[in-house]
């Protein structure tokens, strides 16, 4: 339990932000809600695209803020849009940061001049619960009745004004969609400043109001004063009041085991009785046009159907329609990269500039097809309602591995790109649920290991048939799917029982009403995805590549142009969705002419160079040489990358992709210094669970910095990854060997 | 109290029939799909009943459970006008009463 009774702050008595206090400073208003409310909604047909998005320090909440211009003559409102909340005793992160705002609490942050609270119209007493803790923090209140067509529609009749009087408060009915009562709420909102709100309206047993008596002495305040500290989980400070408290409770607990339910139910009561007086209307048993498509959507046999349906689109939509836009990309940094070295001398910085800067930049951008598709339907389905009866019908699945319900969304994503499958994680509330979502995201096996899996089966596998018509090669990457589910499910199982350890995550799941989805919500989500994405894992990105660049590229061979460029621009330019490195896309047709024999001098010189040959002892368990170690090592760029990389090593040149004879030669041809073939079928193998279950990807490690907020966790994630994916090459490459497959 | 009866889950044991004719009461997640009824406790401590309040499952609170989900669990269930969605164990903590 904890206390909604706040008000730490003296009462605003004086307009804090009243005609005189408008020059210093801009008015502060907080939009405070229920989810699925039409909060965003209004706060979109508020500000327009008057907004930006950040985090709230040192949690990764996102601080939306805009500009309202309140009326044409006057200073306009800075308008904060708080998180979905149902109640302001904080269960979830959202609602303690929503609460501290509210109260003033929040560094960097105004306490709010007006807090106008978003109500549904047609789920009138739930949202009104929330109304009642905003009351009780004794700020200015306003009420934005939203959704009021809607329920004209469904025959409830709400008295606005009545509605009002029994709140204490202004009460405006608002459609954002068609902009009507947005001027009527400015006005509100502006006659709302300074005044006081009537705060706890509702009354308790007699048995507990005698407590709350006994410890208030006399006056209003007194009594909401000893509500809050019976109530709420912290005991006050002053010793003597503490004891006092502590005795209360006790006493309460003998007479009623359930004494903290007090406040809550006494709010419904109340709430019964306003909206007893305020609504007229039958609200009839006939079945609503939600619970009619429910009867489909979530039915026992169509539910999964139309879920499978659904998911269907959408991974169609990140895995193949999402790779015309991220080669016209590809293409577009190839060619500036082509032309920054036609007009630069050559040299270190075009190189730097080309081949580390432009292909870096790409390597980020490449991302924003998939991100933004992703985030265009996840938009939709929240928007639409259906989101919620996802998590209904995938929640007993999910929770056999400790997950939520809505951990399924992300991680199908994942088998695309882990990069906006981590983003989407943030519709789960619970941290815990959160990261091991996040955890466990890069086990779906992504489209940037598809040419890893293209060039090992091509090379060794490529004719080879089981009983005759079973492809071995479709069998391996099918085997290589289900390894990566596989341990995906034990890691999620272990993280939930060892460092992530909690309950199973409750599920208390509002079924909201279905709704068109409002494409300007829509649009403004993918927009704030985008630009979140560039802005934070942007770059880290980039420097990472430039980092590794320079580790291809020094100490410098000879006078030969730096190949070891050309690997990691050809990894970014290249793009993460399986699309292979082709000719066209790498650049620098003019500057392949260094010879690939140049080029694999120079890589093999280079601190990757050398690094291969220190990690050999280590990697030769696993039937890696040192040749592969270096391909090991550039792939951290992006899986892809080994592809161009080898070509390199190999002598075919740079431009090789993944099913390009010369290559796959290369590669069934090369050697160890004894002679024995380099490449054998299980070192294929073993080098495909390698890259099934390590975090070769900057990327991910770029995007869970800025999902988890800090360093520890995507770390954390390189190194266990890392220990999974060598200790389960281990075991492919010895066991194979002692099975006589070696 | 046969109508008690017949909202009954038929999976449900002697025992808490026998429970239920004295009162009349069972918990939510023994509900037949369909019935009605009124809560009379949320028996549940911690952040999970206090949720559950806060989302309207109150004491007195009309409660009708529309359907359960395709592997059994969680139920759907409608109050105040709105569909939540609960976990049978959680739905196990709200004891209600039957309403014809």
């Amino acid at each position: 339990m904890s206390s909604t009774l706040e008000s730490p702050s003296p009462r605003t008595t004086e307009p804090a932000g009243g005609q005189a206090e408008q020059a210093v400073r801009p008015l502060v208003v907080a939009l405070a809600g229920n989810p699925n409310a039409g909060k965003t909604s209004l706060f979109n047909a508020l500000t327009g695209l008057r907004q930006k998005v950040a985090n709230y320090p040192g949690v990764t909440v996102e601080r939306k803020e805009g500009v309202w211009a309140l009326a044409p003559d006057l200073r306009p409102a800075r308008l904060l849009d708080l998180p979905g909340l149902y109640s302001l005793d904080a269960t979830s992160i959202d609602e303690q940061i929503a609460h501290d705002v509210l109260t003033g609490r929040m560094a960097d942050t105004p306490a709010p001049d007006v807090i106008v609270a978003v109500v549904d119209a047609t789920n009138l007493e739930r949202n009104l619960y929330l109304v009642t803790q905003l009351l009780e923090t004794n700020r200015p209140v306003v009420v934005a009745l939203t959704m009021f067509d809607l329920a004209e529609r469904a025959k409830l009749e709400i008295d606005v004004k009545r509605l009002g009087e029994s709140l204490g408060v202004r009460v405006v009915a608002v459609t954002a969609r068609q902009r009507r009562g947005l001027d009527e709420l400015a006005h509100a909102v502006l006659s709302a400043v300074g005044v006081e709100t009537p705060g706890v309206c509702w009354r308790l047993s007699p048995r507990a109001e005698e407590e709350v008596l006994l410890l208030a002495g006399d006056g209003a305040a007194g009594r909401e004063a000893a509500l809050r500290d019976i109530y709420s989980d912290e005991l006050p400070p002053d010793a003597a009041r503490r004891e006092a408290v502590e005795q209360a409770r006790e006493r309460l607990a003998r007479s009623n085991p359930q004494w903290w339910q007090e406040p809550l139910t006494a709010r419904y009561r109340w709430i019964e009785r306003v909206a007893e007086g305020s609504v007229r209307g039958t609200q009839t048993e006939r079945p609503s046009t939600t619970e009619r498509i429910d009867r489909v959507v979530t039915h026992r046999l169509f539910g999964p159907v139309v879920l499978l349906l659904v998911m269907g689109v959408v991974f169609q939509a990140i895995f193949s329609w999402a790779t015309l836009p991220m080669d016209l990309i590809d293409r577009g940094f190839g060619a500036l990269a082509e032309l920054t070295r036609a007009h630069m001398p050559p040299g270190l910085l075009t190189d730097l500039l080309a081949d580390g800067v432009i292909a870096g930049v790409g390597g980020v951008l490449v991302f924003l097809p998939q991100i933004l598709l992703l985030f265009f339907f996840i938009a939709l389905l929240e928007d639409s309602g259906y989101m919620s009866r996802a998590a209904f019908l995938m929640d007993r699945l999910m929770r056999g591995v400790g997950l939520h319900g809505k951990a399924f969304m992300p991680l199908l994503s994942s088998f695309a790109c882990a990069i906006p499958g981590i983003m989407a994680t943030r519709t789960i509330e619970n941290p815990k649920d959160r990261l091991a979502t996040i955890m466990i995201a890069p086990f779906m096996s992504c489209s940037a290991r598809l040419p890893v899996y293209t060039l090992m089966i091509a090379a060794f596998f490529s004719e080879k048939k089981l009983f005759g018509f079973v492809s071995v090669g479709a069998l391996l990457i099918l085997s290589m799917y289900l390894l990566g589910i596989t341990v995906a499910i034990v890691v999620a199982w272990i993280l939930k029982h060892t460092i992530l350890k909690a309950p199973p995550p409750p599920l208390v799941l509002e079924l909201p009403p279905y709704r068109v989805p409002n494409l300007v919500n829509v649009a403004q989500a993918m927009r704030t995805r985008a630009w979140l994405f560039v802005k934070r894992a942007g770059t880290v990105i980039l420097t990472i590549s430039i980092l590794l660049w320079a580790l291809m590229t020094f100490p410098r061979a000879s006078h030969n142009p730096a190949p070891g460029a050309q690997v990691v621009a050809a990894a970014q330019t290249a793009s993460q969705t399986g699309i292979e490195p082709t000719g066209e896309t790498s650049q620098g047709a003019g500057q392949a002419q260094g010879g690939a024999g140049e080029a694999s001098e120079q890589l093999q010189q280079s601190f990757a160079g050398r690094l291969g040959h220190v990690i050999e002892p280590v990697i030769a368990p696993l039937g890696f040489d040192w040749k592969m170690g270096i391909g090991l090592i550039a792939s951290f760029a992006a899986r892809e990358t080994i592809v161009s990389t080898l070509s390199i090593i190999y002598n075919v040149g740079k431009d090789a992709d993944a099913s390009s004879p010369s290559l796959i030669e290369a590669v069934r041809n090369a050697k160890r210094p004894d002679g024995s073939p380099a490449w054998t079928p299980l070192v294929a193998v073993s080098m495909m669970v390698f890259f099934v279950l390590a975090l070769q990807c900057m990327s991910t490690v770029a995007v869970v910095r800025r999902e988890t907020n800090s360093w520890r966790w995507p770390l954390f994630m390189v190194a266990y990854m890392l220990v999974i994916a060598y200790a389960a090459s281990f075991v492919t490459y010895q066991g194979g060997r002692l099975l006589g497959l070696g | 109290m046969s109508i008690a009866y017949a909202a009954l889950n038929p999976t449900a044991n002697i025992l808490d029939r026998a429970e239920t004719f004295e009162t009349a009461t069972v918990s939510l997640d023994r509900l037949r799909v369909g019935a009605h009824a009124r809560v009379l406790a949320v028996k549940g401590e911690g952040a999970v009943a206090r949720r559950l309040m806060e989302m309207g499952v109150v004491p007195g609170a009309p409660v009708r459970v529309v359907k359960c989900a395709p592997l059994g669990d969680p139920l759907e269930v409608r109050v105040r006008n709105y569909h939540l969605a609960l976990r049978r164990s959680e739905a196990q903590t709200i004891s209600v009463v039957l309403e014809s």
